[in-house]
């Protein structure tokens, strides 16, 4: 394009030189002198230049001239002030920076598409229960639901669980899926050699078959190539391996996991799972038939259910389906946490506008000079204000540039931190729609900084300006720049706010009494070796007591307690029961429920929960004595109110009938330490292990759970039980290590990171704001270099002065900081959601964060006072 | 004839006019156009030779004028101008519009007088 550009001038220039040539020729033909004949044609053709330029706009591309011509001139001209273009670049660059990053997270969590086929198609199902919205599926609800339906193309269930590994190589606990046949082909998976589960593999009593991912045929196998027809020993059953499932799988949604081995429901030996009415933590997927809308299944499904509680009313009774558009179900959680952050980041980037506008109109009035004389010799106002626009521009997009690189650093960084914080953390990353973000992002502040500079310095009053050798400044221009100084500032206090705000939400978190003492206490898992799968519950039995008294041996181990069920912070398990001499519920739905602890004897002494009636559970309380169990304060206000619970007996549904409360022990918050109180299901009840029923006894050798106090160091603890649990048999293994300490805190990260987050974003903006707010008074103070020399000359003195320029910051300031507080209290209603123990209106966070801002604004104004003290009256009179 | 001062000056519409209605002679270079409108009004109209220029490129570029380069009179390289088939039929509608333009105008300075 551009060389055409060149020869058609160069032809056009032929042209008018040879008409020039021909028109002196001819006066010269008619007897005029040469020269005379030159100048006289020169005359007659009019401005050459002028005719050069208006042909060359009729050729269309004047445009791309004219900004060739501006990015030049633009470019010269930051790089003539280094100073200004880096101060302004680096401002630009963190605030467009923190805004990429943040929105590339946004947009891999919430915008970016599942990475399956069709993920609009996708549902996570649950059954509705009257007790809970999401409850878990039935394996025989299941098949009837994918015999009957009619919106969903195909349906599919899982459940994580974790097999013991052994013979090959070091025995180990592994991570496993329980599927249906249709899960892998349902998200599209293909394996990466094999087959996957045919129809029908998923049933009970089919024969055994396993899938492996990637990783473990890896690790375990050595990538070997025969590993088809190999045979993996699960929990001491042999299942041939028929396929390898794809390392890229991101299975980690609506329940489902990403897992070592995948191996058919049907193979699970747990008695419950044909039961029709048991809860065995079964999740749901599905994918629905092209065009079908999520309502149009919902009804569907609403009479599929109603035709099985028909069919099954005991079991079925008040039970339906949920249906939850699987990309809902996992970021609701998190969408209004990114949100809030967007708005942030947002306003540290609005900072970081207003003071780069501040910088360009303090520096605009050096140029006015510059811009009177363009527009003294013929450029127009829009000429001009392009020139600027560009300049601005060229800023911006140099910011951007920067902010990309600060950007990719930084989500890198974040991301190695937080792993699990938030789902989808693996596709988070930078792609188009994250880069044209960035650049879209870039030109807006680019021409919102850049305008009103703009438009102030391309209609300067020519006359006033030319004349006085440039001291113009009008009042006009200093209100812009302290209007902009105190928008800045009511920013800053209200990110100030915020984060105060969930700086004390986190702490008052972390103050929540648990309702046990979390200290030196190791959670774990145990399972016997696989040859005790078929053993009869009374051998299990004697196998568990021997690891605990094993275990309990270990020197650095205090006390020792199995634990089956639920576990604090941990997974939830509820026992059904009524209460004796009442009626017998007709269905298990109108039972009533209580948290269930399967537990021994030290239980308590190892959480440190306090015992608040009766006694707790003694050795004596085994397989052989009747049953008795331990309530918590809360059940027993729910279900025993005004009564002392102690002596009267419950039925409990199953496990195995009545029992007598002997005890009543302190609540512990097993939801959470922010949401347990919000829970409709506190009643806890804690059931001596030993009598838990045969079936559940020999479940419990696949793998328990258990805790124990210790002493010193956690991860040598760790080992010596480990060692201890071998001592007794190499394939008994110990694994799932954690302290309860580090429970907890994962449980708060979460909050912990947006409370970090936010603080960061303040901080930033505190630190952008001042130097805002120093910027504008140095140079206000510098303008009136003059007015203090007079004043010191008519003898004020310098503390005078300094009083004078820091009123004028602190007027600013305040002025912010009331803006600040007044959008405050509206915008932190907002936050409702994230703020634990604090009001969204807490008066000391207001009162602290106000000072602080206030005194921040007053440190920054100090220098240019001290500077403006330091005027030498002489000197000040002189400049003229 | 009239002297330099008190030559009229084109409006600028009507020189595209001028310039269509001088090529229907045949092909002409830039100063043989601006020579010949010159002379054609007996020197009452004034061109700026330079302001000619443009025009012939806002002509060319709208598809009415096609130029080639060849050799003038006096053996001078020089590009020339000839009128297109499209710029024959704007000629007539150009002019229409003038002669009724001028109709107009003229009724109303001078409404007795019969045109």
């Amino acid at each position: 394009m551009r060389f055409w550009h060149r020869r058609k001038e160069e032809e056009f220039d032929e042209e008018v030189r040879s008409h020039l040539a021909m028109a002196a020729q001819d006066r010269a033909d008619r007897g005029a002198k040469p020269a005379e004949a030159a100048s006289a044609a020169q005359r007659e053709f009019g401005n050459v230049e002028l005719v050069k330029e208006t042909a060359r706009e009729t050729w269309g591309w004047g445009w791309l001239d004219r900004l060739n011509q501006d990015l030049r001139f633009g470019f010269r001209v930051l790089t003539k002030s280094p100073g200004f273009a880096s101060v302004a670049i680096l401002t630009l660059g963190l605030g467009i920076g923190i805004n990429t990053a943040l929105f590339s997270v946004v947009n891999g969590v919430l915008l970016n598409p599942l990475p399956f086929p069709k993920p609009q198609e996708l549902v996570s199902l649950h059954e509705s229960k009257p007790n809970f919205g999401e409850g878990s599926i039935s394996y025989s609800n299941f098949k009837d639901w994918r015999k009957n339906n009619q919106t969903f193309v195909m349906m599919a269930i899982g459940r994580q669980y974790s097999y013991s590994l052994t013979g090959a190589g070091l025995a180990e606990q592994v991570q496993g899926e329980l599927v249906s046949s249709d899960l892998l082909p349902l998200l599209g998976v293909k394996p990466v050699r094999g087959r996957m589960f045919a129809d029908g593999e998923d049933e009970i009593g089919a024969a055994p078959a396993a899938m492996i991912s990637e990783g473990i045929w890896n690790r375990k196998f050595g990538a070997s190539k025969d590993i088809l027809g190999k045979s993996l020993t699960l929990d001491g059953r042999s299942y041939p391996i028929i396929g390898i499932v794809p390392g890229s799988l991101r299975l980690n949604v609506a329940g489902f996991h990403e897992s070592d081995v995948y191996v058919p429901i049907g193979q699970w030996s747990n008695p419950l799972l044909p039961e029709r009415d048991a809860g065995l933590g079964i999740h749901g997927i599905g994918r629905l038939r092209p065009g079908v809308s999520v309502e149009q299944a919902r009804a569907d499904m609403q009479r599929v259910t109603r035709d099985l509680t028909v069919a099954y009313p005991e079991a079925n009774k008040g039970i339906g389906a949920t249906l939850i558009p699987l990309k809902e179900s996992i970021v609701r959680n998190v969408r209004g946490q990114l949100l809030a952050l967007l708005a942030a980041v947002g306003f540290v980037l609005l900072i970081a506008c207003v003071n780069v506008a501040n910088l360009l109109l303090a520096r605009s009035l050096g140029r006015t000079r510059e811009f009177a004389l363009r527009a003294a010799l013929g450029a127009g106002r829009a000429r001009i204000l392009r020139q600027l626009l560009t300049e601005s521009l060229l800023l911006s997009l140099a910011g951007g540039s920067l902010g990309l690189l600060l950007a990719g650093w930084c989500t890198k960084v974040a991301l190695a931190h937080l792993p699990q914080a938030m789902p989808r953390a693996t596709e988070v990353g930078m792609d188009a729609r994250v880069l044209f973000f960035t650049l879209g992002v870039s030109l807006a502040c680019g021409i919102l900084f850049g305008l009103a500079p703009a438009l102030k310095i391309s209609k300067p009053n020519l006359q006033e300006t030319l004349k006085e050798g440039g001291r113009g400044s009008s009042g006009a221009k200093h209100r812009t720049q302290g209007a902009l100084v105190v928008a800045e500032m009511a920013m800053a206090l209200v990110l100030l706010v915020a984060a105060g705000l969930m700086v004390r939400s986190l702490s008052a978190v972390w103050n929540v009494n648990p309702g046990f003492d979390a200290r030196n206490v190791l959670s774990f898992g145990l399972s016997l070796p696989p040859t005790m799968k078929d053993a009869s519950s009374d051998a299990i039995r004697a196998a568990l007591r021997e690891a605990q008294t094993k275990l309990a041996s270990v020197r650095s181990v205090k006390s020792v307690s199995l634990s089956w069920g639920a576990t604090p912070l941990g997974s939830d398990d509820e026992d059904l029961f009524w209460i004796e001499g009442q009626p017998k519920p007709a269905s298990e739905n109108e039972m009533n429920w209580a948290l269930s602890y399967v537990v021994q004897e030290d239980y308590l002494k190892v959480m440190g929960i306090q015992l608040q009636r009766g006694r707790f559970f003694t050795a004596q309380d085994n397989e052989h004595s009747s049953r008795v169990v331990v309530v918590d304060d809360i059940f027993a206000a729910k279900f025993f109110p005004n009564q002392d619970p102690i002596g009267k007996h419950i039925v409990m549904a199953n496990k195995g009938g009545v029992a007598e409360i002997v005890g009543v022990a302190g609540h512990v918050k097993q939801w959470g330490l922010d949401s347990d109180d919000q829970n409709a299901l506190r009643a806890e009840l804690y059931f001596p292990y030993m009598q838990l029923p045969d079936q559940a006894m020999r479940l419990s050798a696949n793998g328990t759970g258990a805790l124990l106090k210790f002493d010193g160091d956690a991860k040598q603890v760790g080992a010596a039980i480990r060692t201890a649990a071998s001592q007794i048999n190499g394939d008994e293994i110990i694994y799932g290590a954690q302290t309860m300490e580090q429970i907890i805190a994962d449980s708060l990260s979460d909050r912990q990171v947006s409370m970090i987050v936010f603080g960061v974003f303040a901080i930033l903006a505190l630190g952008l704001a001042s130097v805002g707010i120093y910027g504008v008074i140095s140079y206000l103070a510098g303008r009136r270099t003059h007015e203090i020399g007079v004043r010191m000359a008519l003898g004020a003195k310098k503390s005078d002065v300094l009083k004078m320029v820091l009123n004028d910051g602190l007027k600013l300031a305040s002025l912010g900081v009331g803006i600040g507080v007044a959008a405050s209290l509206g915008l932190m209603r907002l936050l409702q959601n994230l703020l634990f123990g604090v009001s969204a209106t807490d008066p000391t966070t207001f009162l602290v964060v106000g000072v602080l801002l206030t005194c921040v604004a007053a440190a920054a104004c100090f220098i240019p006072a001290q500077r403006a003290t330091k005027v030498d009256p002489i000197v000040a009179l002189r400049y003229e | 004839m009239s002297t330099q001062d008190e030559r009229l000056e084109l409006l600028q519409g009507t020189l595209d006019l001028l310039i269509l209605r001088t090529l229907i002679f045949g092909p002409q270079h830039g100063q043989g156009i601006a020579r010949a409108i010159q002379q054609a009004s007996e020197k009452e109209l004034l061109v700026e030779h330079g302001a000619l220029y443009p025009a012939l490129q806002r002509l060319e570029e709208r598809g009415w004028l096609s130029a080639k380069w060849g050799t003038s009179s006096n053996n001078r390289k020089a590009r020339f101008y000839s009128l297109t088939t499209a710029g024959r039929k704007q000629l007539l509608k150009e002019t229409n519009k003038w002669k009724r333009l001028a109709t107009a105008i003229g009724r109303i300075l001078d409404p007795a007088r019969k045109v």
